[in-house]
């Protein structure tokens, strides 16, 4: 699985948590998370908190707006990522 | 050393707890009593099985629902709304002076009945369900705003307001003669806009819901752990003592135990902190097995025999002239249920029942029958006779012993603090004096409590 690809099936994978009713097969990458599924505020911070449980990736509220999109979250997330498995 | 030590393993403390355990956070819910679940309760007695406070699940979601507090509720606990069981009512009655509106589960019914029974006020009732979408933030102090005034600019017809604001004051008023009109939005939204259902089996199925999913995610519940007393120095609760005289010690404290009843167990406040704010609103509530089936239909009927209602603490020991009637068997049940019972609620004077119970249990008891017999004969104009087979009932003595609340006050106190703050910096209130109402709201309160004063960030 490519780095990217990695990213996307981790978050994916929380908010199937979060939001089991989702149908998440056909999100597109491109588009805005909360445009494509019924996510609330309430549940982005718990992706937030999330990633900080299982991933203890830390995102910062500036940054919140940088994981509103699955491409926006490889592109932000990747690097933290990668910089956590080698470190 | 906990992270969060709990007061009260009722609905708001064991939700607060499941997000922080959730989270990481190591939890310890302190419970006075054996049995979980504060006002919402169960037990047994001479073989039946009562619960101790459901009328009803207000904010009711049908299966698949993802919007509106209920599927916030399931998602924050991480809760499938299926598991809670909840089957919808049929309808529910609304009854002032002599006139009645049914409404049921969404606006449809109830707008309906307004247009039939109330023409001229078609438009102001599409305005107050418009104006009803502004929720209040959960979190967010805000001065008192009269309901009573603000409904009439909606609404004039005081027979139609009257009807309006009965059930709303029956399921969350903690003032007297008035109501706060963000808990007026809260309130007309759970009981009209969402409606009611009631879990399969009782308040029981969500208690245990709420238990296995805080256990699962590492929290502690102790029972038979009563807090007797919070050590605060230099502005912060340093340690929890308990009943026994063992000491539990958390880097943060939350609550539920209500606004002046946390205040008295702290060490830095008098005994008799707060008295102005204890709640004046009492119930005395009675469950009736039935022995024959009932024709009643409604699911649950709110009345008010005058034109006005007096929601206040009645001068006489239980005021009959206004009250709820439940029947939980007109619920749209899957299965059929195994028994009718009829359980009928009315305002009481918290003082008569506490001050006889502590100077005379034989005539006490003997009023409570008294009371109890009256108040069945006084509902037989709505319900028609009921064949009774075996009772149960409650006054304010009764709630005051099982979960605490001074007053008996099923509400709490007058004054809430939504933001669940204290002027400890670790110490935080959730449940009813937080300001949330209902079995959805309680929960609620302690996810919001969780999220914005220990999570952090979410309101």
């Amino acid at each position: 699985m490519s780095e990217s690809e990695k990213v996307k099936s981790l978050i994916l994978e929380i908010i199937g948590d979060i939001a089991p009713d989702e149908d998440l097969s056909a999100v597109d990458p491109a588009v805005r998370l909360r445009d494509q599924l019924d996510l609330d505020s309430m549940d982005f911070l718990d992706i937030v908190m999330e990633l900080r449980k299982r991933h203890q990736i830390e995102v910062p509220e500036a940054d919140y707006m940088r994981l509103a999109t699955l491409d926006g979250c490889v592109e932000y997330l990747g690097p933290k990522l990668q910089a956590r498995l080698s470190a | 050393m906990f992270d969060v030590v709990i007061i009260g393993a009722g609905l708001s403390g064991l939700a607060a707890g499941i997000r922080l355990a959730h989270f990481g956070q190591k939890v310890c819910i302190l419970e006075r009593h054996t049995v979980w679940g504060g006002l919402n309760s169960f037990y047994k007695k001479d073989g039946h099985h009562f619960d101790s406070g459901l009328h009803a699940v207000t904010n009711y979601a049908a299966p698949g629902s993802k919007r509106g507090p209920l599927g916030t509720l399931c998602r924050q606990l991480r809760i499938k709304l299926e598991d809670f069981g909840l089957e919808p009512q049929t309808f529910s009655r609304i009854t002032v002076n002599g006139a009645s509106i049914d409404f049921s589960n969404g606006l449809d019914l109830v707008t309906a009945e307004v247009a039939r029974a109330f023409p001229s006020e078609v438009d102001g009732f599409a305005r107050l369900c418009a104006a009803s979408l502004e929720y209040p933030i959960a979190t967010i102090d805000r001065p008192f705003a009269s309901s009573r005034a603000r409904i009439r600019e909606f609404l004039s017809d005081p027979l139609l307001i009257e009807m309006i604001l009965v059930p709303l004051f029956f399921y969350g008023a903690a003032t007297e003669d008035d109501l706060d009109w963000d808990l007026f939005v809260v309130l007309f939204n759970s009981v009209f806009r969402e409606g009611f259902g009631r879990p399969r089996r009782g308040i029981k199925q969500i208690l245990d819901l709420l238990v296995s999913r805080f256990e699962e995610s590492g929290g502690e519940m102790r029972r038979r752990a009563g807090v007797a007393r919070l050590v605060v120095d230099e502005g912060r609760v340093t340690s929890v003592v308990l009943d026994d005289g063992s000491v539990v010690s958390g880097r943060t404290v939350l609550s539920s135990a209500g606004l002046v009843e946390t205040a008295r167990l702290r060490s830095d406040r008098p005994a008799d902190d707060l008295a102005e704010s204890i709640g004046p609103v009492a119930f005395m509530e009675s469950q009736h097995i039935l022995a024959s089936p009932s024709t009643f239909t409604p699911c649950v009927t709110f009345y008010c025999n005058g034109p006005s209602l007096r929601w206040r603490s009645p001068v006489e020991p239980v005021d009959l002239t206004s009250g709820v009637i439940c029947a939980p068997h007109n619920y749209q049940h899957s299965t059929a249920p195994e028994r009718q019972t009829i359980r009928i609620t009315h305002l009481a004077n918290d003082a008569y029942w506490t001050g006889l119970g502590a100077s005379d249990e034989a005539q006490y008891a003997a009023s409570k029958a008294d009371w109890v017999a009256r108040s069945r004969v006084s509902v037989e104009p709505y319900t028609g006779k009921l064949d009774v087979k075996y009772t149960e009932s409650f006054t304010p003595r009764t709630v005051r012993y099982y979960t605490g609340h001074l007053g008996g006050a099923i509400y709490g106190s007058p004054h809430k603090v939504k933001s669940g703050k204290t002027d400890l910096s670790n110490l935080f209130l959730c449940g009813t004096d937080q300001g949330l109402l209902g079995i959805v709201g309680a929960m609620l309160s302690g996810v919001a409590i969780a999220n914005a004063n220990i999570l952090g960030g979410a309101r």
